[in-house]
């Protein structure tokens, strides 16, 4: 019967888990969301080396370090796969939406804790996998889209591996998914209206109800490559009837939604840093809610922009394009209440601020690049180029890293019961959004100048200064990134270890995680069940009614 | 609650002000400008189009981002466990904030889109009088079909100042045929047939290069475009003509000392 109960009745004792034995077959969300939280940590070293290689190699024209398309089309494959199925989505997907959310609406687990097991197993037995991809002979490198034809081919590696990681990683998604939905629906703590969770509770809910209508399409279409390329069905073989650009069709379906199953949970985190910093309710709390929602249905029917040179239809391409810019709206909305949100407020700067400001910036000019691309025929001059590259880079990639991170510091004296050094922090938030700008500005530069996506060499450009400069100035832009990474790392493990002890709420949220629990909180998070008044909001600073406690 | 209503409609206006300029230059851009494209080569106006969403977006930035630092400088805390004091909005309020970005974030999107939609046409249409020219792709190949047995790899001649229309197909994964300077792409793909069209008008060499992933060698999948004058481009197809009829006519007697076929109609012009 042992693990009936391991970890997630209430037993009002604080703390984590003494016993690796409990660690390991826990059903408390927290330690599942931690071990979420090292997963994709591991992940972000792993991809991050590999982005390392490859800016390096890319530093000048000509060999650098390999002259080896095949090593080389292994790290690009690996950074970009593990960095979104292994880094971004467990951390956001997992680690926020399980170790943050059922605190944060009051509730003792999610609904399902056996399930959540499974998912976060499910989950590493994954990235294992993926991880395995580094040392197998036959390692895929047909990229994280696995495109056909060119993943049937002999020359792509080991395509069977590919559809495992994303078929399992998807599948603990979609459990994760659906139980993270049900916490939301049926476990807020008494008197927790809808419009009185956190907006991280939104949009992570959000995003996992875009997980559950987008991941099968997925989940199928790499499904259809083994099947093609092992079994011979003939799906994306036009020698026997198929097409290539179905896969196309049904990857985007998920993978541009899957876009903002990772933008929306990182906009809850800055969101809830913002308002929290500022002490000031979200600006017009409600529109800002519906906002998040209209990305469901917005996100749906934007795909053909991931393939306008791909010989669809003209129609499609001038019809997606509308479509596309028509994101503007919500993303335009939520961007203008994150800045009004200061208005009048009473700002503290603090560390996880600083990371949270970084990803914001990043995300005012990933939001605004992505407007040329929406429309088709400029696209036609970008498409597959450094531009596309850089866009994503800053409207998910580095924005979502540094608002990951600055959840990580934002809820660090939860998860370690200390504080790490501010001004550690602070610099190395600094460090990381300039290094990254400097990596990723010039690249856009590159971009217009003509330099193409995925390219070891460019020995095509070798006269085109801009291009070769460019390059040059991005490699600088690494290593000041790269040193901050391990500063963050040190900070990390110093204050784990050595940092000054926090107080109850650091942050002076009135978020229950922090107002009514214990700052490690135990089996349960709430020794009794919380409950919270009508008029209590998790954003009110001023005269916000305590939750109280009911004796079970 | 006559009062309210009008109101309302108040509201209304003021909020569809912002599509207005949109839909007069809509209005203007499918009747003017349409027939000749204000004269611009395709890769000309592609350039137009680009500078204007570049200017574009940098003053939705600036405006954006200027706002904000203001924000953040003005309402920095003065007091450690200070609050604080952000409005209560009414509903007229709301209604407010949410529709007049949302129509100038539209009216901007519509401004873009009508001025793209108008380049797509330029870059989606034919001229009538184009050079059909036939890609084939291959790991890592680029094969250009001229017709008459005329063919290169990785060297694409044409005339200056006529279009050239690319009909592309591959042979074994997709590629993407890039034109530098042309600002044009299109996916190569087996099964399919794709196209791209461009006004070569300056001559010289600039670089073509594959833009879809197709294994290791994709970076060195590239070839030069190279616009000759329309008379040293005659002068290199009446060579390469001559080359195909001797190979032609060389490959023929031989095929007929052993088979006894009769020359084919094609050899013998």
């Amino acid at each position: 019967m042992m693990s009936t109960t391991m970890g997630h009745e209430p037993n009002g004792t604080p703390g984590w888990p003494k016993t690796a034995k409990e660690w390991l077959f826990t059903l408390d969300h927290k330690v599942i969301g931690v071990w979420y939280l090292i997963a994709s940590l591991a992940a972000f070293a792993v991809a991050g080396m590999a982005a390392t290689l490859m800016r390096i190699e890319l530093g000048s024209v000509g060999p650098d370090i390999t002259s080896d398309g095949n090593i080389y089309n292994l790290w690009l494959t690996m950074h970009g796969a593990v960095m979104i199925l292994g880094f971004q989505i467990p951390a956001l997907l997992g680690f926020v939406a399980n170790y943050a959310v059922p605190i944060m609406i009051g509730a003792k687990d999610m609904a399902f804790p056996r399930v959540n097991a499974l998912s976060i197993w499910m989950l590493w037995s994954g990235i294992l996998t993926a991880l395995a991809n580094l040392i197998i002979p036959d390692h895929f490198n047909g990229m994280w889209t696995g495109y056909p034809p060119y993943s049937l081919t002999d020359l792509a590696g080991n395509t069977a591996l590919y559809t495992t990681v994303v078929v399992t990683i998807g599948m603990s998604s979609v459990l994760g998914a659906v139980n993270l939905a049900s916490t939301v629906a049926f476990m807020r703590c008494k008197g927790m209206g809808w419009f009185q969770m956190p907006i991280t509770v939104w949009a992570v809910f959000t995003a996992n109800i875009m997980q559950l209508i987008f991941v099968p399409v997925l989940a199928a279409s790499v499904l259809l490559l083994s099947l093609d390329k092992y079994l011979g069905f003939g799906f994306f073989n036009p020698e026997v009837g198929g097409d290539v650009l179905l896969y196309q069709n049904l990857f985007w379906f998920y993978s541009h939604p899957a876009v903002y199953v990772i933008l929306l949970p990182f906009m809850g985190i800055i969101f809830e840093i913002f308002s929290t910093s500022a002490k000031n309710m979200v600006f017009s709390y409600k529109t800002t809610v519906y906002a998040f929602l209209a990305f469901i249905p917005a996100s749906g029917d934007v795909w053909v922009h991931h393939a306008f040179i791909a010989g669809l239809p003209d129609w499609l391409r001038v019809l997606q394009s509308f479509t596309t810019l028509l994101i503007s709206l919500p993303f335009g909305l939520l961007m203008l209440s994150l800045v009004a949100t200061m208005y009048k407020g009473s700002i503290q700067y603090t560390g996880p601020m600083l990371w949270a400001m970084g990803g914001w910036m990043m995300l005012v000019f990933g939001g605004l690049t992505g407007i040329p691309n929406a429309l088709s025929s400029v696209d036609y001059g970008i498409s597959d180029s450094y531009v596309i590259m850089s866009h994503f880079h800053y409207v998910m990639a580095v924005s979502g890293s540094m608002a990951i991170f600055a959840g990580v510091f934002w809820w660090f004296p939860k998860l370690t019961g200390r504080r790490c050094k501010e001004s550690w922090t602070k610099l190395s938030a600094i460090g990381f959004f300039v290094g990254m700008n400097v990596v990723m500005g010039p690249l856009y530069i590159a971009g217009i100048a003509g330099m193409p996506r995925r390219y070891m060499d460019y020995q095509q450009f070798a006269d085109n200064t801009t291009i070769v400069n460019m390059q040059y100035i991005s490699t600088i832009g690494l290593y000041i990134t790269f040193a901050s990474v391990l500063l963050m790392l040190f900070t990390w493990i110093h204050g784990m270890l050595k940092g000054e002890k926090s107080t109850q709420n650091p942050w002076g949220s009135q978020s229950l995680e922090w107002t009514s629990t214990a700052l490690i909180a135990g089996q349960g998070n709430f020794p009794s069940p919380v409950s919270v008044a009508k008029d209590w909001h998790p954003y009110n600073y001023i005269d916000n009614p305590k939750p109280a406690f009911s004796s079970s | 609650m006559r009062n309210k209503s009008l109101l309302l409609k108040a509201w209304g206006l003021l909020v569809a002000l912002p599509l207005l300029p949109s839909l007069v230059f809509a209005f203007q851009s499918t009747t003017a400008r349409r027939a000749s494209y204000g004269g611009l080569t395709p890769q000309a106006h592609w350039e137009e189009l680009w500078t204007e969403v570049m200017w574009d977006i940098t003053i939705i930035g600036g405006v954006y981002i200027l706002v904000a630092l203001v924000f953040f400088f003005a309402f920095k805390a003065k007091s450690k466990d200070g609050v604080g004091a952000s409005p209560k909005l009414s509903l007229q309020a709301v209604i407010g904030w949410v529709m007049i970005p949302s129509m100038l974030f539209l009216g901007d999107d519509l401004f873009l889109y009508v001025k793209a939609y108008e380049l797509h046409t330029q870059m989606r249409e034919v001229p009538a009088n184009a050079q059909e020219i036939k890609v084939t792709a291959s790991m890592w190949n680029w094969n250009y079909d001229y017709g008459d047995g005329v063919d290169a790899d990785n060297e694409l001649r044409v005339p200056v100042g006529k279009p050239v229309v690319l009909r592309m197909i591959s042979e074994d994964v997709i590629h993407s045929h890039y034109l530098d300077k042309y600002h044009v792409s299109e996916d190569v793909m087996p099964g399919r047939i794709t196209w791209e069209w461009f006004m070569p008008d300056k001559i010289g060499k600039t670089v073509i290069t594959c833009r879809e992933y197709c294994g290791p060698n994709h970076s060195k999948m590239f070839g030069k475009l190279i616009v000759l004058s329309q008379k040293d481009y005659d002068a290199w197809m009446a060579e390469e003509l001559a080359a195909v009829m001797d190979k032609n006519t060389s490959s023929q007697q031989v095929a007929s000392i052993t088979t006894g076929a009769p020359l084919s109609i094609k050899a013998v012009q």
